[in-house]
């Protein structure tokens, strides 16, 4: 079932903290060479997902194999075949840049011949150079996110988990960061990466959304943008944007806040676009443009989430 | 392995070597430990209060008197006119003991004299020394009283091993085991516990870094700073309280090591059992002293109810500090002292056996 093709596959995957379910029934298969977005808000169980797939976390139920290797019977495998970067930063602080990677290098068993090389590489990667006598403490955000990169993969595995690692760093970095991903990638790694950046759904091959414990929807993400949304997108430019959302409810499909505008799915029995304006406007509200929009994924994933439908994985 | 050790032992000591205050941290609490213990901990009573009713008024009863004047254990704050000073003195305090000697004392000697005492019993520990110097004295005044006539058994004690019967003898080698204990066993248990509170364990685990790779290094450095320790507080007890270390070093280091390696299994123990460093610091309050007081250091295991005893077995302070007593007051060595030393390698084996099994590489 492992299938010689596939880095990662997960059936039915569960965890339950006591009586609350964490992660629920998730099912994912990951081929060799994708990187894949795990995106999904505070508390979705994208960390505990990854964990899992770690062998960090006992799955309540569920198979889970990562590298052909059973993630509960045999973890050990696994982590030879994996680098992970976890949500928390977790190198030491207090020991420089040079003694993190001989540190991890060592732990992972380098072959001393290659370990000066390696070495180098993770530096240069992630634009460490005439750094690396510095104690990581005093790095900046982005510097250390890279660092645990190149700790994770100075042993070359051929997956990656890495949780959350743009959390937190400036936009630059960010950026940055994801380049080095794509640089991982174009070498042939497997990568699994959770964000809560919905901007970052773009930088990868595929993505799984995930809410509440359950994959919503997965598929790249041109396919989750066709997605139908069961009406047309408008965008509204009004105020007060709160009271708007509420005037709305039971007229269309869907209406949500996206920065300082409205966007709302019309269903096609009911209100049409100048409907709209009036009904708001009949409320005392101003309203400016109202216009048609292509959907952006978070349009997708806004819908996704509160039709509570049962959506299932695409493609 | 020893590449994995060899890089784990690096990673422990240079984060021992950033940590300014570790030093201080590790050696000052020792040294003021040891004072207090060394001048504090002692059974000797010197300068007890006592107030002093004379109503005989006589030769006799001033010669008792001159001989509680005579010591420096007792120290005469009043003498009394009537009863009720002695009762107030007492009361407030301001004497521990107080000596009665009713009108007729000396005539009643030859037939038995009765001389009567009240002692403040709020501290029963000092009171009991007190009264044993008490009838020490008194003791020894009727014998003179009774002169070559009178039938009378001396005692003549000669304590072995401490001559001079000086607590400080028996409690020093003590204080070694125990401080030793407390401080192995904590920072065992929290260095851990902190590493997965700030999250490097999770990033440890994660990797194929074997259970047991991971704890001897983390054992090894606390094993080397705790022989350090023994040393330290060895020297000083031999060098500022001029203990006598008449045993051999070797029975001593062979004592030292079994006994570190059971505490730092204890201490393992204790952080697979924490997930925060308050669970961590409430185990070791709640494990330490018990060990402590089941221990024989203040306590004689042989005045403790069955049920207790039973427990002194298992803790590797009994043992070590019988060990330490016999190495530096008797003097004696591995043939004397097998049974303590296997005891010790037995725990020591246990713990780090459990602690191994007990180490996880998962998160819940
Ligand atoms: N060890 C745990 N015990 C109990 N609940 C947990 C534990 N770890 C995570 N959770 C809960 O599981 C849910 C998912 O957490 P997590 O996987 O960290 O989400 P995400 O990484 O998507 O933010 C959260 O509600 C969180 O509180
Ligand atoms: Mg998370």
């Amino acid at each position: 079932m492992s299938g010689e093709s596939k880095a990662i596959v997960a059936q039915g995957l569960s965890k339950r903290f006591q009586s609350f379910l964490a992660v629920d029934n998730l099912d994912l298969e990951i081929a060799k060479g994708e990187v894949v977005g795990f995106i999904g808000p505070n508390g979705a169980g994208k960390s505990t997902t990854l964990r899992m797939l770690c062998g960090l976390l006992r799955p309540s139920s569920g198979k889970a194999h990562v590298a052909g290797y059973d993630v509960e019977k045999d973890p050990e495998a696994v982590r030879e075949h994996i680098g992970y970067m976890s949500q928390k930063f977790s190198l030491y602080n207090d020991l420089t840049v040079r003694e993190n990677l001989r540190f991890f290098g060592g732990i992972y068993r380098v072959p001393k011949k290659e370990f000066a090389g390696r070495m180098n590489f993770a530096v240069s990667m992630a634009g460490l150079e005439g750094r690396e006598d510095m104690l990581v403490h005093t790095l900046a955000g982005g510097w250390k996110q890279r660092l645990a990169l190149g700790c994770a993969i100075l042993h070359r595995p051929p997956i990656l988990f890495l949780d959350e690692p743009t959390s937190g760093v400036e936009p630059e970095a960010r950026r940055r960061f994801w380049d080095l991903i794509h640089d991982l990638a174009s070498d042939g790694v497997t990568i699994l990466v959770s964000t809560h950046y919905m901007d970052e759904a773009e930088y990868c091959n595929r993505i799984a959304l995930i809410n509440r414990g359950r994959l919503v929807a997965m598929g790249s993400p041109g396919e989750l943008r066709l997605r139908d949304l069961g009406g047309k997108l408008v965008e509204i430019a009004c105020s007060p944007l709160g009271a708007a959302v509420n005037a709305l409810a039971g007229s269309v499909i869907e209406a949500a806040i996206f920065g300082d505008r409205l966007h709302a799915v019309l269903d096609p029995n009911g209100p049409d676009g100048e409907e709209i304006r009036k009904l708001l406007e009949e409320k005392g509200m101003n309203v400016g443009a109202i216009r048609m929009v292509s959907p952006s994924l978070e349009d997708v994933f806004v819908r996704l989430v509160s039709g509570g439908k049962e959506e299932r994985v695409l493609s | 392995m020893l590449e994995r050790l060899a890089v784990m032992l690096m990673k422990e000591f240079l984060e021992l070597k950033r940590d300014r205050w570790a030093m201080f941290r590790l050696i000052v609490p020792l040294i003021v430990q040891m004072l207090v213990f060394g001048y504090a901990a002692t059974f000797t009573v010197h300068h007890v209060a006592t107030s002093v009713l004379d109503l005989d008024r006589s030769q006799a009863s001033r010669s008792l008197i001159s001989h509680f004047v005579a010591t420096s254990r007792f120290d005469i704050v009043d003498y009394a006119q009537k009863q009720s000073e002695i009762t107030h003195d007492i009361d407030t305090g301001r004497a521990t003991i107080a000596i009665v000697i009713h009108a007729g004392f000396s005539r009643m000697l030859d037939k038995g004299a009765a001389l009567q005492v009240i002692v403040d019993g709020t501290n029963s520990n000092t009171a009991l020394i007190a009264l044993g110097y008490l009838s020490q004295i008194v003791s020894g005044f009727s014998l003179e009283q009774s002169g070559a006539s009178g039938i009378g058994i001396s005692l003549q004690a000669r304590p072995w091993f401490n001559e001079g019967l000086d607590d400080r003898w028996f409690f020093i080698p003590g204080v070694i085991g125990t401080l030793t204990l407390l401080q192995v066993v904590s920072l065992t248990a929290f260095a851990i516990v902190r590493e997965r509170e700030v999250g490097t364990l999770e990033q440890i685990m994660v990797s194929p870094i074997r259970p047991f790779e991971f704890i001897l290094g983390k054992t090894v450095p606390f094993f080397l700073i705790g022989l350090g320790d023994i040393l330290l507080v060895s020297a000083f007890g031999i060098l500022w309280f001029h203990v006598s270390f008449m045993g051999n070093p070797w029975v001593m280091l062979a004592g030292a090591s079994l006994f570190l390696l059971a505490a730092l299994g204890i201490g393992l123990l204790l952080s697979t059992f924490s997930r925060t460093q308050q669970q961590a610091f409430s185990l070791n309050f709640f494990f330490v002293n018990p060990l402590f007081i089941l221990s024989g250091f203040a306590f004689p295991i042989a005045a403790m109810p069955e049920f207790l005893r039973w427990f002194t077995y298992i803790n590797p302070l009994r043992y070590f500090l019988i060990v330490l007593r016999a190495v530096f007051l008797k003097g004696v060595g591995f043939t004397v002292l097998w049974p303590e030393l296997s005891a010790l390698a037995l725990l020591a084996f246990v713990a780090l056996s459990l602690s191994v099994l007990r180490f996880r590489k998962s998160l819940d």
